[in-house]
């Protein structure tokens, strides 16, 4: 477990910045923008985590974060990916050059989000109608309930009965 | 009017045909929209439009408390739905650090593993309806799946959606004779499956339907995102319950099943042979089902700390996973799914390339996405 | 010039909607358009299964196509992507059309009635007769629903009864 840990560390010196291990299975490790990449090349390439799970999107107050799961089916262990980015334009680099399941996920999150994928093959709506406006799971996005009955129709009509 | 995507104005060969299999479709298995672009018969590229079923679950669980949330969940694979409520429970005891007692995992075990044969029969019925069986398939396999139902429904009082596993532990106690009755059932099933074995594989037109069709080689398979049935399918022996133990499964003993050849009767047998192992396991969880208490004590308003939390179940359709951020409020920060169907249904353009229209639909049978679950 | 007038106008319409042989007959036989969206269409499909067979017993055969039908059964929540499409398919239905909106969902938008995405309600789109209340509704109580229906269709109570004394207020 630690190993992994220790082997990023030694590669990437300044761009780890958070490290958590939860369980014995799961690591959670925070990585600066400009290292993406070629952290999750080494990860693909020399540490066999081949399996990306799923591409998580999180509004924050000060900061959007962008969460990739990763599994390695040899290894059997988990290490997901935190990459904060700013909160007026952010932007990140696609990751489906390395693993081709990361094309919906990146659709999904930048169509909820906002988030700019830059260099993706395909960034057209995936969930939401084509002409939808605003960005739904922002924490400034309010649900409105729709009034399915006006409240004063139903004081009158008991009072009446 | 929706416009056609903007590929085919561009790339549109000569004699090439597009054409529209619009969000209502009888052989869709739900409402899915494919713009196929064809010579002749050959189809040459697939796309997919999905969400016509977004209803922005994620977005309304950031509006709902805890608890509340465990009835919405049934709704999202709605041929399993026990196996949600079980991923949404596990995340949010993980969080707390609740500790379940032994009876409840038993019984836990016993219900998933039930959920799993109705889910499997039920696929193998509608992978049927699109391969040219039409209804009689349903007919044998739905018959079955009606005695499972029927055990849920003395369980939690409904048919579909069970609401039956809760934070902390279930609903309410087994009843009484609960036990032989699910013992009786799973008799009759185990019966009835050879014979549908044979209904299918010994028939000459089913094997050529579907026998080299929708082909997934094991590389695209990982690269791609699948799981579940289509993945092991292709040739890797790998199963959350074994690899990523959760609960009780490493007290049982059973198999787990995988094919060489990748193709839609590969991943039909695979669904059979699952119904086998999960009456095996019933059956070992039966025998040593301990007695106790169902329920821990839990606080009345559950709120847990500020953390993060990423679990992870075998649903019958591949890895169902949620990820879970709470912030110390009654409700959660973040709740994300990663649904088996949404990403194994990314993957139907890669395999139906250079193959027949009717094969795309045999392939996508076979895939067996829910759309509640892809859309979310 | 007189025949044409005469068969252009709704007379012989109305004539041919009040006879009660007609209607009799109407109701024997309404042809399913099933639009199963989500959940509640496996609870309309098992209706049509071995054990409860409540659908062709009572003469609902299931076409894939709108133009070959008489009732559109809704079930399922409706999004506001597909709300058009829901639209454009009820228009090509020929008449006398009829709907039953199946599920919370399709009356009022079910436990989903805050979201951004899903209409509150199938009738803000397209006329509705029979209202199917359950989450899901169990298959007996679908057989319930086509009952009331098919007695409607022979005492003349549908929207599209009303639709053609002009008492249908659009």
């Amino acid at each position: 477990m630690s190993e992994i840990l220790s082997s990023l560390t030694e590669k990437f010196p300044d761009s780890i910045t958070n490290t958590k291990v939860q369980r014995k299975t799961r690591i959670w490790v925070t990585v600066k923008i400009d290292v993406l990449i070629d952290v999750c090349e080494y990860l693909k390439n020399k540490q066999d985590f081949n399996h990306l799970s799923s591409v998580v999107g999180v509004d924050y107050k000060d900061r959007f974060e962008v969460v990739y799961h990763l599994w390695s089916y040899s290894k059997k262990r988990q290490l997901s990916l935190k990459v904060p980015l700013e909160k007026e334009n952010p932007k990140v680099k696609t990751v489906t050059k390395i693993w081709r399941s990361a094309n919906w996920h990146e659709r999904e999150t930048a169509e909820l989000f906002g988030i700019t994928f830059e260099e993706h093959p395909y960034p057209k709506h995936l969930l939401l109608a084509d002409d939808f406006e605003g960005y739904p799971l922002r924490k400034d996005f309010k649900l409105v309930e729709k009034p399915w009955f006006d409240k004063n129709d139903a004081s009158e009509k008991q009072k009446t009965d | 009017m929706m416009p056609l995507r903007k590929f085919e104005y561009e790339e549109i060969g000569e004699g090439r045909l597009v054409i529209n299999l619009g969000p209502q479709h009888p052989s869709t298995h739900g409402v899915l929209r494919l713009i196929a672009e064809l010579d002749g018969e050959r189809v040459k590229k697939v796309l997919p439009i999905i969400g016509y079923l977004h209803r922005g679950f994620e977005k309304i669980a950031e509006n709902r408390n805890y608890p509340m949330i465990v009835p919405l969940t049934d709704r999202l694979d709605y041929l399993s739905a026990m196996s949600n409520n079980m991923v949404y429970c596990q995340a949010i005891e993980e969080l707390m650090n609740i500790k379940i007692s032994e009876r409840t995992e038993y019984i836990r075990v016993i219900v998933l593993e039930l959920q799993r044969i109705a889910s499997h029969l039920a696929s193998v019925g509608f992978f049927g309806n699109d391969v040219g069986v039409t209804f009689t398939a349903m007919m044998y396999t739905f018959r079955e799946r009606e005695l499972i139902i029927n055990l849920f429904e003395t369980l939690s009082g409904a048919r579909l959606t069970y609401n039956y596993i809760r934070i902390g532990g279930l609903r309410e106690d087994l009843p009484k004779g609960f036990e032989n009755n699910v013992l009786q059932s799973i008799d009759i099933i185990e019966k009835k499956v050879d014979e549908y074995e044979e209904f299918f594989s010994e028939n000459e037109i089913f094997r050529r339907r579907t026998q080299g069709i929708g082909v997934l080689k094991l590389k695209d398979a990982i690269n791609l995102g699948a799981t579940g049935p289509v993945l092991r399918g292709s040739g890797l022996k790998s199963d959350v319950r074994v690899t990523d133990p959760y609960t009780i499964y490493d007290r049982f003993d059973w198999d787990i099943i995988t094919e060489k050849k990748g193709d839609c009767f590969a991943r039909y047998n695979i669904w059979i042979n699952e119904i086998r192992q999960s009456i095996s396991i019933v059956r070992q969880a039966l025998n040593g089902l301990p007695k106790g208490e169902i329920n821990v004590k839990i606080p009345r308003v559950i709120k847990p700390e500020p953390g993060e939390v990423y679990s992870k179940i075998e649903s019958p359709r591949g890895e169902l996973a949620m990820n879970v951020i709470s912030d110390g409020t009654p409700k959660p920060y973040r709740l994300k799914i990663r649904s088996p169907a949404f990403c194994n249904l990314s993957l139907l353009p890669t395999i139906s390339e250079e193959g027949l229209i009717a094969d795309l639909i045999a392939t996508l049978g076979s895939i067996d996405p829910v759309f509640g679950e892809v859309d979310r | 010039m007189g025949a044409i007038t005469f068969i252009k106008s709704n007379k012989l319409q109305s004539i041919v909607d009040k006879n009660p042989i007609v209607r009799f007959a109407r109701s024997k036989s309404p042809w399913m358009f099933s639009f199963g969206l989500a959940c509640c269409a496996i609870e309309m499909i098992t209706a049509g299964t071995s054990r409860f067979d409540a659908m062709e017993r009572f003469g609902m055969l299931a076409r894939a196509s709108p133009r070959q039908s008489d009732v559109m059964i809704v079930a399922g929540w409706v999004t506001s992507k597909m709300a058009p499409r829901v639209k454009r398919l009820y228009n090509q239905m020929p008449e006398p059309k009829y709907v039953i909106a199946m599920g919370e969902c399709s009356i009022c938008g079910g436990p989903w009635f805050d979201s951004y995405h899903v209409v509150d309600g199938v009738d803000k789109v397209i006329p509705v007769d029979v209202y199917i209340p359950g989450c899901p509704p169990r298959p007996e109580a679908l057989l319930d629903g086509i009952i009331k229906l098919r007695k409607m269709i022979r005492n003349g109570e549908t929207n599209y009864d009303k639709k053609m004394r002009g008492e249908l207020n659009e």
